[in-house]
């Protein structure tokens, strides 16, 4: 492995510690937005000069266009990085390709329904511009189906308002995008 | 690739979703039902952020003009920043443009009426835009089909969530079915500009970085007359020759309505009582 492999894998860990200020259970490497880690080493072996005095790159997707907590992120990413001493870390944007729900990783998913937040549904199913269509959609809480969507849009841009039938909790979906 | 042009067209793009955001976020705290309220303000969410990906575009196509190039788009820049001393960004275009710079649909910038009107614009501007990015995103920009590709998925939920308004205020009650087709009436003649392109989209699109919006009128028509359909509502004629069918323009060109003027005062008070000041 080069020392700049290394050095990457190591951010990667760290980026784990990053979390998603709007579900903070959720990391950002479990919600899938890291795209890639770019990470070149100084290569002067002089005393006094650290490995992690190179240069590294982030690239990051958002995941709605207008997700106030992209900033917030970009953030955290650098101070996060810093706190474990690496200085000169910038963060990049990428759009394409597009952010999706497939992306959450399976412990991800796991966090989330943990949270009380039902995660997105393994097939997407009504990701159109269809009308009235409504998928099942399991409650994070007693596992029922017996669920409906009270609101397509919640708290935040990336989750809809359901309600259970079964145990009567409101609950958040993470929708599928 | 003609820059300065490629420039004006990411304005002209940028401005529809930031005006017709600035508009919709009226509603928040003032929606019928707080769910609607909170999807309202998502929708102007999703849409202000397409608008910064535009602008971040915009601005970077600009530092990297030519003397000669930025000469060229010397009346849409922001007076006030060239005293900064610094690149053009994101928030110089949005905040300290005059009303004539702003390249804008008039149909974004109308005042949001009652809820009927908010939906059946949302409605004709969301069955635009869908059809408009997924040929953008065919178009040889990078960025900017980037940019149609992300923003497409969010327009989906837009499309869906007002078709569905529209059926239900359309097919509803009599009173909900008076309020949508006033808001018809009012908004119609404003669907025209949406495919009446301008010299510069035009260029764009000639040279395979744009749309040419004249195209996209008939599979825009045909959505709406599906979804008019289903809530009851009958199609505006399309007699061009009746004098019906008369069409409101000039906004892509700065030419506004009286309206615009109130939401960038509103909007811009903050940077032109503090020009850049920063958070």
């Amino acid at each position: 492995m080069t020392s700049s492999s290394v050095e990457e894998q190591k951010i990667w860990q760290i980026l784990q510690e990053v979390k998603d200020p709007e579900i903070p259970v959720l990391s950002i490497v479990d919600l899938g937005i890291v795209r890639s880690v770019h990470y070149l080493p100084s290569n002067s072996g002089e005393p006094g000069v650290s490995k992690r005095d190179g240069r590294g790159e982030v690239t990051i997707t958002p995941t709605y266009s207008g997700c106030p907590a992209m900033d917030v992120i970009r953030m955290d990413i650098r101070l996060k990085l810093l706190e474990h001493g690496y200085k000169n870390i910038t963060v990049q944007q990428s759009l394409s390709p597009a952010w999706t729900t497939d992306w959450i990783t399976e412990e991800g998913k796991r966090k989330l329904k943990e949270f009380g937040i039902a995660p997105p549904n393994p097939k997407q199913q009504f990701c159109t511009s269809e009308m009235f269509k409504e998928e099942a959609v399991q409650c994070p809480f007693c596992n029922s189906y017996h669920t409906k969507q009270v609101s397509r849009f919640g708290s935040t841009a990336c989750k809809a308002v359901y309600h259970c039938d079964n145990c009567k909790e409101n609950f958040d979906y993470f929708k599928c995008h | 690739m003609n820059a300065p042009n490629l420039f004006q067209y990411c304005l002209h793009l940028a401005d529809n979703v930031l005006i017709l955001s600035q508009r919709n976020s009226e509603w928040c705290g003032h929606g019928p039902v707080l769910e609607q309220d909170i999807a309202i303000t998502n929708i102007s969410l999703d849409l202000l952020g397409q608008a910064r990906n535009m602008y971040q575009y915009a601005a970077a196509l600009y530092n990297k003009l030519s003397e000669e190039e930025k000469s060229a788009v010397e009346f849409l820049v922001p007076r006030p920043w060239k005293i900064f001393g610094r690149e053009l960004t994101e928030d110089d275009l949005a905040f300290l443009r005059d009303e004539r710079q702003y390249l804008n649909l008039l149909l974004v910038e109308l005042p949001k009426g009652d809820w009927a009107l908010t939906i059946l614009r949302q409605f004709f501007f969301s069955a635009f835009q869908i059809i408009f990015y997924q040929q953008l995103q065919q178009r040889e920009d990078a960025q900017l089909s980037a940019i149609a590709e992300k923003s497409l998925k969010e327009v989906a939920y837009h499309l869906r969530w007002s078709s569905e308004w529209v059926v239900r205020m359309g097919d509803g009650t009599d009173e909900s079915n008076r309020r949508i087709r006033n808001a018809l009436d009012e908004l119609w003649s404003f669907t025209g500009e949406m495919f009446l392109p301008s010299t510069y989209e035009l260029q764009v699109a000639d040279e395979g970085f744009g749309v040419n919006v004249a195209l996209l009128k008939e599979t825009w028509l045909q959505k709406v007359s599906e979804v008019f359909a289903e809530a009851r509502l009958k199609v505006p004629q399309q007699d061009e020759t009746s004098g019906k069918s008369w069409v409101q323009s000039g906004g892509k060109e700065g030419s506004h309505t009286e309206y615009l003027g109130y939401i960038l005062t509103d909007m811009q008070y903050l940077q032109r009582t503090f020009p850049d000041s920063v958070w």
